[in-house]
């Protein structure tokens, strides 16, 4: 409306002519379309370009780079410029949606409608086409394989989990009363940066065994190690239920540090005085840690613990490199990946995936409460 | 009293630091095998372990011996002053210049193999091959432990680290946008739902990801989005968002609500105060989630593997590529690897801070 005051008065020229008519309503209309169906172009054009993927590479990814940000950050800008361009009423309403709206639809898209999809398609067949009841639920609570699958994640579950926090906490605590703590923590730390993919690979050299016989010399350092003391190398990845051990030694690896730097905080979280009270009273440093650090930081603790354990249910990429699930290293994870691109099975694959989010069910239950606790007045 | 105190404190403090350092070399070793294996040549890879690049004693070959055909074997043989059975020659024996004679194989070899215990590793050659090797797409050749020439096509690291930038910078932003747009939503504008849909996504936040991957696969396949840039991104979106709109919502609800306010009297609009107010406020809350992220996108295997698999193939999926196919080239694999950790241990060791606050945050992501 502002714009076709201003131009008044050079509506005799043609050209301010135009200008004005952009500034009524239906010029308003006009550009109200013209400008989302422009981003929809520009975004569309975008979109082809890249399925195309007839460029170099490095165009391809610096498009899909500009394209992706700044084609998210366009459709905010225009939505909004479009809502806000509604009678004030209407826009304080809508306003909200759109804000949260994109993350709603996407979150529901990608992890909530997907939960009822999977509970539909877990009772039905393979392909998805008949219901066949509690076949696939069957199929997990009692084929062998299943059976050897759950084995192994309670193995991962207990052993992982306990090793992380303990070293964690003992990491933790020990450097706590050294000069050198940034450095130990930082390097105890490193591995959590490192993908399950990578660790695979370092474990595997680890591991790795060349067989027997004369002038062999390994070059696995475990098996180098065994031979200097005197053994006999071993394929360590293929002696089962060992070989389990062997890969939860890489979680463990991998998650200490991650319970290291949690558990840390918590334990500099103590209050100072109550130590040196405990020490006045001539307490050692063992009864310090089990009756006052340890009581003091066991909501951490047990923060720290259900995250890995989390973790442990839901451990994949170290078996599907390591082994591949063989040799009585198969885990629920690997065994749902199987099912669903290997098999092509969807019906028990998703049976899998809702036992898993079963698993985690308890966890799920106890963040809402603590959610709830928290924000009372929200 | 003071005096024995002292000493039983730094007796103390020297337990704490030796076994902090030993729990750190553990640690640290198995990084170390793979970074020195990653740069010797493939040869000397198989034929002994990566420790031999260090200065070491080893037996090393001197000299040979062979019995002329008239000397008897069945007794007591002697050589370099010494008279041992032939067992004890299998077995090795200390000669009187203090070097090592072996017998070499079985008896009718008639061969003495006299070795020198010596200093070695002085004199390591390293080399930048494996990596080139492993970086290009194009023909490659290199010796394998039998010592034969292998020639096949290198792995083409090169293109999939170019890939995984591709994924995980607009992966790490587009996320964290959206997210921050619904934080600002949820902490500060009213609607209809706005406490129930807050605690889907609350529990959402440890959903396993397994849930999604069936039935998404299926809409990508109508879509034609397997195998795009643009599903992954999607794909990541979706599985951060529940955290990063939960990290954020705690940190903008936190903001002081006079400073909103006062925007508003002053007559800006919801869209003015995000951009200029709210998001240069939350950059420390933003920061750490995009570390959390990155890694989290850069260090992803399944989600790669369902979504992109062989086309624009990943580092992670490039590498383990390579462990499944090809066992025993460890000079491919480690370099491979090396590649595929580089940016993660920069960007993890240069901003650890900020990603800590992240990860104490977030300890609750699943």
């Amino acid at each position: 409306m502002n714009i076709s005051q201003t131009n008044s008065p050079g509506a005799n020229n043609p050209i301010a002519k135009v200008i004005a008519w952009f500034g009524t309503t239906l010029g308003q209309l006009f550009i109200s379309v013209l400008i989302p169906a422009l981003t929809f172009l520009v975004l569309w054009q975008g979109y082809i370009f890249l399925q195309r993927a007839a460029a170099p590479q490095i165009v391809q990814v610096l498009v899909a780079i500009v394209w992706g940000v700044g084609g998210v950050a366009l459709l905010f800008t225009v939505t909004n410029w479009l809502v806000v361009k509604l009678p004030t009423k209407i826009a304080r309403k809508l306003q909200p949606f759109v804000f949260v709206g994109p993350a709603v639809v996407i979150m529901g898209w990608f992890l909530a409608v997907p939960v009822v999809r999977s509970l539909i398609a877990s009772f039905r067949n393979y392909l998805g086409t008949a219901w066949v009841g509690l076949e696939n639920y069957k199929f997990a609570f009692t084929d062998p394989r299943m059976l050897e699958t759950f084995r192994n994640n309670l193995l991962w579950l207990v052993f992982g989990t306990f090793f992380s926090v303990a070293f964690g906490l003992l990491i933790a605590t020990l450097a706590d009363r050294s000069k050198a703590e940034v450095l130990y923590k930082s390097i105890i730390f490193t591995p959590y940066a490192l993908s399950f993919v990578g660790a695979g690979v370092i474990w595997k050299f680890i591991y790795t065994y060349k067989g027997t016989g004369v002038g062999i010399r390994e070059i696995g350092l475990l098996n180098a190690v065994v031979t200097a003391l005197g053994g006999t190398p071993q394929p360590w990845l293929n002696l089962t239920p060992w070989n389990n051990f062997f890969l939860i030694v890489i979680m463990v690896w991998l998650q200490t540090g991650y319970a290291m730097v949690i558990l840390s905080s918590a334990i500099k979280g103590v209050p100072a005085e109550l130590l040196e009270a405990a020490r006045i009273d001539g307490a050692n440093e063992f009864k310090i840690f089990f009756s006052i650090i340890i009581p003091y930081i066991k909501g951490t603790l047990l923060t720290v613990t259900t995250t890995i354990i989390i973790f442990s249910l839901k451990t994949f990429d170290i078996v599907r490199v390591m082994t591949g699930g063989n040799n009585g290293t198969n885990v629920i994870a690997n065994e749902f990946y199987l099912q669903s691109f290997t098999y092509n099975h969807a019906g028990r694959a998703s049976a899998i995936a809702i036992i898993l989010l079963l698993l985690v069910t308890p966890v799920i239950i106890n963040n809402i409460r603590s959610f709830n606790q928290q924000r009372r007045g929200f | 009293m003071a005096k024995s105190q002292k000493s039983q404190k730094s007796s103390q403090s020297f337990w704490t630091n030796f076994v902090l350092i030993f729990i750190c070399a553990m640690w640290m070793i198995p990084i170390l095998g793979i970074l020195i294996t990653s740069f010797r040549p493939s040869e000397e890879i198989f034929r002994n372990g990566w420790w031999n690049v260090f200065p070491h004693k080893e037996d090393l070959e001197i000299d040979r011996y062979t019995f002329p055909e008239g000397v008897n074997l069945d007794g007591p043989i002697t050589y370099g002053g010494r008279t041992a059975t032939f067992q004890e020659w299998q077995r090795g024996v200390q000669l009187e210049d203090g070097a090592k004679g072996t017998w070499y194989g079985n008896k009718r070899t008639r061969t003495i193999i006299i070795t020198g215990n010596e200093w070695v590793g002085f004199a390591t050659n390293l080399t930048l091959k494996n990596y080139k090797d492993v970086l290009t797409g194009k023909t490659i050749s290199y010796k394998n432990a039998q010592g034969q020439t292998i020639t096949r096509t290198g792995n083409n690291l090169s293109g999939a680290f170019l890939n995984s930038l591709a994924v995980t910078i607009p992966g790490t932003i587009i996320p964290i946008l959206i997210a921050a747009f619904a934080a600002f939503g949820f902490a500060w504008l009213e609607f209809p739902g706005r406490n129930l849909v807050f605690t889907i996504i609350v529990a959402l936040l440890v959903v396993p990801l397994q849930i999604a991957l069936v039935p998404i696969l299926r809409d990508y396949v109508k879509l034609q989005l397997n195998g795009t840039f643009l599903g992954i991104w999607l794909a990541h979106t979706g599985f951060g968002l529940p955290l990063a709109t939960y990290l954020l919502f705690n940190y903008i609800s936190t903001i002081p609500r006079e400073l909103l306010e006062s925007a508003y009297i002053d007559g800006a609009s919801n869209f003015t105060i995000f951009t200029n107010l709210i998001l240069p406020l939350s950059v420390p809350a933003l920061a750490s989630f995009a570390i959390f992220q990155f890694l989290w996108l850069w260090n992803d295997y399944l989600v790669a593997l369902v979504f992109l698999g062989e086309k624009n193939q990943t580092v992670t999926i490039a590498v383990a590529q390579l462990v499944g196919e090809k066992g025993q080239d460890w000079h491919l694999m480690t370099a491979a690897a090396f590649v595929s950790m580089i940016l993660p241990l920069v960007v993890f060791l240069s901003l650890q801070r900020y990603f800590v606050r992240g990860l104490m945050a977030g300890s609750v992501k699943g």
